[in-house]
């Protein structure tokens, strides 16, 4: 039981059913897909960088709870950030998912929510797949994503 | 049966004792293995075959003068001679070892279709097809410059017989559908499509893969052209399979691969095919997988494929009646006439999600888009959880299946 609730946290299960930033931008300045084709995962994800900053994201698509959700904390969480600072979050947070590090044991780390997912190795292309999506949206790849 | 219901004889506890991998606990909980239309679990006699083969028998089949390979070839053989008496076809030499029903696609696609496919022909397949027998004939279209057609399905998961002869025109020259549709479980009208089809002059191959395990299969009674399925769902190994075709097709066929055992002999201005069925089956083959294969066909004739229907039927009716009793959980392909197959949707929980939180409780189901992507886009639905159930399975696994989806629900809210 505990490692279940582990993984669909309060938080994680609020973001699911109202996931934070899910439009479109009006003038978004990078944008990428990204598929997961041993689900069928889907999720755009549109960002706009202005004077070095992170400005606004926002994502679309369809995904289970634990997709939809890490694409909506991140959305709230590299918002205002530089894409170097963001890119480290998304280092973070992969090393956190599959076990390679702890979570940041500092107070506020929004990301640690997602701890949990560790434990089902399955999942964890589900919560890295928005993020992987983010990282081609800000290189400007072209070809969608694809967790495989 | 005589009048008698089969399933008043169906003992499933001691059935259950020929499958040794039933029998072990998943997070804590009995195992309760609810995936069988991904691959079914093997019985003891086809362990031990495999393990005899390979203990007493191991050596190369059609070569050797030696007794190993005499060994190895008889059982080798007699497996072959086993698939043609399960699919009830006339001769042995109709029956080819391929790799799965994938394989046996690919080699009608890439033998016969290149032969009989012209530009602006059309090959004719369903809607509710596995991607294996829709990308084959995809690639064949492509090349030949032909057109797939596609049979609509209906809102129940049916084939609707008429929709399939208005697509079925005078350029079609090759149609393909499942016996059995794995996403959905839906049983397709096969004996009046062949009919059709062959009114027209049309060949048919029958995807046999989610068929062969839960009904009684008659090549000459359907009167189909081609018949695949694959051996590690049928209680058999992976990596084996058969395709079975009318004599009078294969002989007419080009080879699939080149290699040995295909030819009769080589040299280097000219070399000569073998015959039927060898002519298909170059290289050393899964020798080992083959005898699994025919011991898992005799292992399960041996329990009655009318009987194991029967049950398998009851436990359908079972779980569908106890699914539909679940607030908020929709089943996806409700034609009248299915094998064992529970497709469904819980509103606003993701499959993959529904199948994370059963797998906490023991129960092993599929969840996404089962290799059959137009499937949920007919549906509306980016994945489905599905519970394919086999003879073993069991009246308390479906409650504790139900069970599950109200776990589901407390947590998910």
């Amino acid at each position: 039981m505990s490692e279940l609730r582990e993984l669909y946290q309060q938080v994680i299960l609020d973001h699911h059913k109202k996931p934070r930033n899910f439009r479109k931008l009006a003038e978004p300045t990078g944008a990428a897909e990204g598929y997961n084709p041993l689900c069928g995962d889907r999720v755009s994800v549109e960002l706009e960088l202005a004077d070095g900053v992170i400005r606004e994201v926002a994502f679309q698509g369809t995904g289970c709870a634990i997709s939809r959700a890490a694409a909506s904390v991140m959305t709230s969480e590299v918002r205002g950030k530089t894409p170097e600072d963001a890119l480290a979050l998304f280092e973070r947070f992969r090393a956190m998912v599959t076990g390679d590090a702890e979570a940041d044991p500092e107070a506020g780390d929004r990301l640690a929510v997602f701890a949990g997912v560790r434990e089902f190795p399955a999942r964890v292309k589900c919560a890295t797949l928005p993020w992987h999506t983010f990282n081609a949206a800000l290189s400007g790849a072209t070809e969608p994503v694809s967790t495989e | 049966m005589s009048g008698r219901r089969a399933t008043a004889a169906w003992d499933v506890e001691r059935v259950r004792k020929d499958f040794p991998i039933l029998h072990q606990e998943v997070h804590g909980r009995p195992l309760a293995y609810l995936d069988n239309a991904a691959t079914s679990q093997k019985p003891q006699v086809v362990l031990d075959a495999i393990l005899g083969y390979f203990t007493q028998d191991n050596a190369n089949v059609h070569r050797g003068v030696h007794r190993l390979s005499e060994r190895a070839t008889e059982a080798y053989e007699g497996a072959r001679g086993r698939i043609q008496r399960f699919l009830h076809a006339a001769d042995p030499r109709e029956i080819v070892f391929v790799r799965g029903a994938t394989e046996g696609i690919n080699l009608v696609a890439f033998t016969l279709g290149r032969q009989v496919v012209g530009a602006g022909d059309e090959v004719l397949i369903t809607g509710l097809e596995h991607h294996s027998n829709i990308v084959p004939w995809q690639m064949l279209c492509e090349e030949r410059g032909a057109t797939l057609r596609v049979v609509p399905i209906d809102d129940a998961g049916a084939v609707p017989l008429e929709a399939f002869e208005r697509l079925l025109g005078p350029r079609t020259r090759l149609v393909a559908v499942a016996h059995v549709s794995n996403a959905l479980g839906t049983v397709l009208p096969v004996r009046a499509m062949i009919q059709a089809a062959h009114r027209e002059g049309v060949p048919v191959l029958l995807d046999g893969a989610q068929a062969v395990a839960h009904m009684r299969v008659d090549v000459q009674e359907l009167d189909c052209d081609f018949y695949t399925f694959s051996g590690h769902k049928v209680f058999g190994p992976t990596g084996i399979g058969a395709l079975y075709g009318k004599a009078q097709w294969l002989e007419r066929m080009p080879p699939f691969q080149g290699g040995g055992d295909m030819i009769k002999s080589v040299s280097f201005e000219k070399t000569v095919y073998n015959d039927v069925p060898y002519r298909f089956e170059a290289g050393t083959p899964h020798i080992a997988g083959g005898i699994g294969l025919g011991v898992a066909l005799e292992y399960l004739e041996g329990l009655g494929l009318d009987r194991v229907a029967a049950y398998e039927h009851e436990l359908l009716a079972y779980g569908t009646a106890a699914l539909e009793a679940v607030p908020d959980v929709r089943l996806i392909g409700t034609a009248r006439d299915k094998a064992s197959v529970l497709s469904f949707v819980v509103e606003g929980v993701h499959a993959h999600d529904v199948g994370t939180i059963l797998d906490r409780e023991g129960i092993a189901v599929r969840t996404g888009h089962h290799c059959a992507m137009p499937v949920m886009t007919r549906f509306g639905v980016p994945a489905t959880t599905r519970a394919s159930l086999a003879f073993y399975n069991t009246r308390e696994e479906i409650d504790r299946l139900v069970a599950g989806l109200a776990r589901v629900r407390e947590i998910f809210g």
